[in-house]
């Protein structure tokens, strides 16, 4: 923002005291309510309003505490945004990145827990990122403001929470560019946002009978890297895609196809997808606990897909947020 | 000369006479996109973009081909994408429903006939905070005021301040359903008004009322600093979608088009232009180019070659070849 005047936020409660768990911390103060402000709760013609304000030149961030609500600008988002530079025979371009929380904590419920980012992939004009990382949540952010297309830019709650090494100074880091979490040669993992953190902690117990697990995070779905994932499937031969969303119809899906079709004759065992199971996200914690996947499930398939043994896990101590997780929301 | 008469009567004769062409050629089934005419409508756009000038942004929906020739004045591109070829504004990807050329501030057109209007305010926004003095103007007929994103929007100019033109073009059915059967309320200027913006309302087929009309909200805009919402009662003379009357369908009469046609935009100006004193003859030397410029677009438009194949994977994004 210090270096393009022409960059904005703006959303239901963007500057609040809550600071969108604390992601806009500071943007008001510093660069005035012009360049950061509050809207009406008006989801659908606010994104219109990017629209707009991004074809005249300016580059708005919008911002949406939770990814559900989002969903009441999905007509602008298929109808107008993705298709805006289509439709003009590649003369406007639309500079607008669109932020979304994923909730989780514990009693979200089905109106604020979603990811939805193979909705949003589906849609042809739409860029879609999902960082895991605290470096990758910078790099790809400011990649997404210096991008002149419609970036959706998910952030799971939890990982707000993660800790890291990031470089004080910019820095970008480029679209379509998977990272390798994690080396090795007896099977792949691909897992979005949150669902690395599930597959690391897997990895590192599965490592302990000697199994060496390769964790690869796409950090971008839309463009998606394929080649570093084929790559990593051709030499492991088998491949379990973690995804933090529905498994019907959603991106695991759409990956094991991809997947199948260019690494068939090098896959030990079809490819296995975990995700959210086709039911809407329940509130009690034990039903919320059976919805949500995890390391242990990531672990039990593994040992299925190699023949092992079931691991004892009762001596694991297993990471979760839920416990640290206090009201009110 | 009349300049003003004479330069409405340019914006309203090209309006008709192009959609009389689409009208004649139609038929031949070159021109592969869903035709929703504005036949009925002329005065309202040839007015208010005459009034916002060239140094202004406009917005429409599905139907614009009236508000697309009344801020562009050129007709090559336009009936090169009704053709669907290369040289149209958007090399054959928009057609007749999705027009638009932005180097001449038609900024884009949508057929979710409120998603536009938002559009529109945020660009106004954007022309606001540029300091640049462009109006922005969006049109849209009554249908619009149904959907939500119309209240979201106005809501937002009002609280935003934005120098935005609304403009309602009500011709009193939303597809072939009327506002008897989608309405609430009895005036939508009423409930509009209650907002923090000007408000206008008008039933005229008079260019030049509506032009005049149009000055005072573009006035009050830069004045007040409120958006203001124009409200322009009108008669669609033909069919929903398509280049044909549609009266025989009995869910409107032919009496009320009679009645609408008595004062018809075209005819109305023409003969004011007459009555100023423009010759029979120099109102006619003035069809006669533009019906030329028309016959030689369309020409040109079926001569023109058809973009590769390949041009359909191009534009998704921005950077991508």
């Amino acid at each position: 923002m210090e270096r393009d005047s022409s960059v904005f936020v703006y959303g239901i409660g963007a500057p609040d005291h809550k600071k969108i768990f604390e992601s806009t911390e500071g943007i008001a103060e510093k660069f005035g309510e012009s360049r950061c402000f509050d809207t009406p709760l008006s989801e659908d013609a606010m994104m219109g309003f990017g629209l707009g304000a991004a074809i005249n030149g300016l580059k708005p961030i919008n911002v949406h505490i939770r990814l559900d609500f989002l969903m009441l600008a999905i007509n602008q988002l298929s109808n107008m945004v993705s298709s805006t530079r289509y439709g003009s025979g590649g003369k406007l371009k639309v500079p607008l990145v669109v932020r979304a929380v994923a909730g989780r904590g514990w009693g979200q419920g089905f109106q604020h827990s979603k990811t939805m980012h193979s909705v949003f992939a589906h849609i042809p004009g739409l860029k879609v990122v999902m960082p895991t990382t605290p470096r990758d949540a910078k790099g790809l952010l400011i990649s997404a403001i210096r991008d002149n297309n419609p970036v959706i830019f998910i952030e799971h709650r939890w990982l707000y929470w993660q800790e890291g090494e990031v470089p004080k100074e910019e820095f970008t880091i480029p679209f379509g560019k998977a990272n390798i979490l994690r080396k090795g040669k007896d099977l792949t993992i691909v897992a979005t946002s949150w669902m690395n953190v599930e597959a690391l902690k897997a990895a590192e117990i599965l490592a302990k009978r000697g199994v060496d697990v390769e964790v690869v995070d796409p950090r971008t779905i839309v463009p998606l890297d394929e080649k570093t994932i084929i790559e990593s499937v051709e030499k492991t031969g088998r491949c379990i895609v973690a995804d933090n969303d529905w498994v019907f119809c959603g991106f695991s899906g759409e990956l094991s196809a991809i997947i199948s079709e260019k690494c068939f004759g090098k896959l030990k065992y079809p490819v296995q997808r975990i995700g959210l199971p086709q039911i809407p996200c329940p509130t009690a914690r034990h039903l919320e606990n059976e919805f949500y996947p995890n390391a242990v499930k990531i672990i039990r398939t593994a040992e299925k897909m190699l023949k092992l043994t079931p691991t004892d896990l009762s001596k694991e101590e297993f990471y979760s947020h839920e416990n640290r997780f206090k009201g009110p929301f | 000369m009349p300049k003003l008469n004479f330069d409405l009567y340019k914006k309203l004769y090209l309006i008709r006479s192009a959609e009389k062409s689409i009208q004649k050629y139609y038929f031949e089934n070159e021109m592969r996109t869903p035709m929703h005419m504005s036949m009925g409508e002329e005065a309202i756009v040839a007015g208010i973009c005459l009034a916002l000038g060239k140094d202004s942004q406009v917005f429409g929906t599905y139907r614009s081909h009236g508000l697309y020739l009344a801020k562009t004045g050129e007709t090559d591109k336009f009936f090169a994408e009704m053709y669907g070829k290369e040289t149209g504004g958007a090399k054959g990807k928009a057609g007749s429903m999705h027009l638009s050329l932005p180097e001449m501030g038609m900024m884009g057109t949508s057929a979710i006939v409120a998603g536009v209007i938002s559009v529109a305010v945020g660009a106004s926004f954007a022309n606001k905070r540029k300091k640049n003095n462009k109006t922005t103007a969006v049109f849209f007929g009554d249908g619009a005021i149904d959907e939500g994103s119309f209240w979201e929007s106005l809501n937002i100019a009002c609280l935003m301040q934005l120098p935005v033109l609304f403009v309602c073009e009500d011709n009193g059915f939303a597809v072939h359903t009327p506002n008897t059967l989608r309405h609430g309320y009895k005036s939508i200027a009423d409930i509009v008004s209650k907002f923090d913006c000007n408000v206008l309302k008008t039933e005229t087929t008079d260019a030049e009322t509506i032009y005049n009309l149009a000055k005072k909200a573009i006035g009050l805009i830069k004045k007040n600093k409120r958006p203001c919402f124009l409200y322009a009662k009108y008669y669609r003379y033909l069919e929903h979608v398509g280049v044909n009357e549609d009266f025989s369908a009995g869910y409107r009469s032919k009496k009320e088009f009679e009645k609408w046609q008595k004062k018809d935009p075209i005819d109305l100006q023409r003969k004011k232009l007459l009555n100023l004193g423009v010759t029979e003859e120099k109102v006619k030397e003035l069809e006669k180019v533009i019906d030329g410029q028309i016959e030689n677009s369309i020409k040109s438009a079926k001569q023109a070659p058809f973009a590769e194949v390949a041009e359909a994977y191009k534009d998704v994004f921005y950077g991508e070849k």
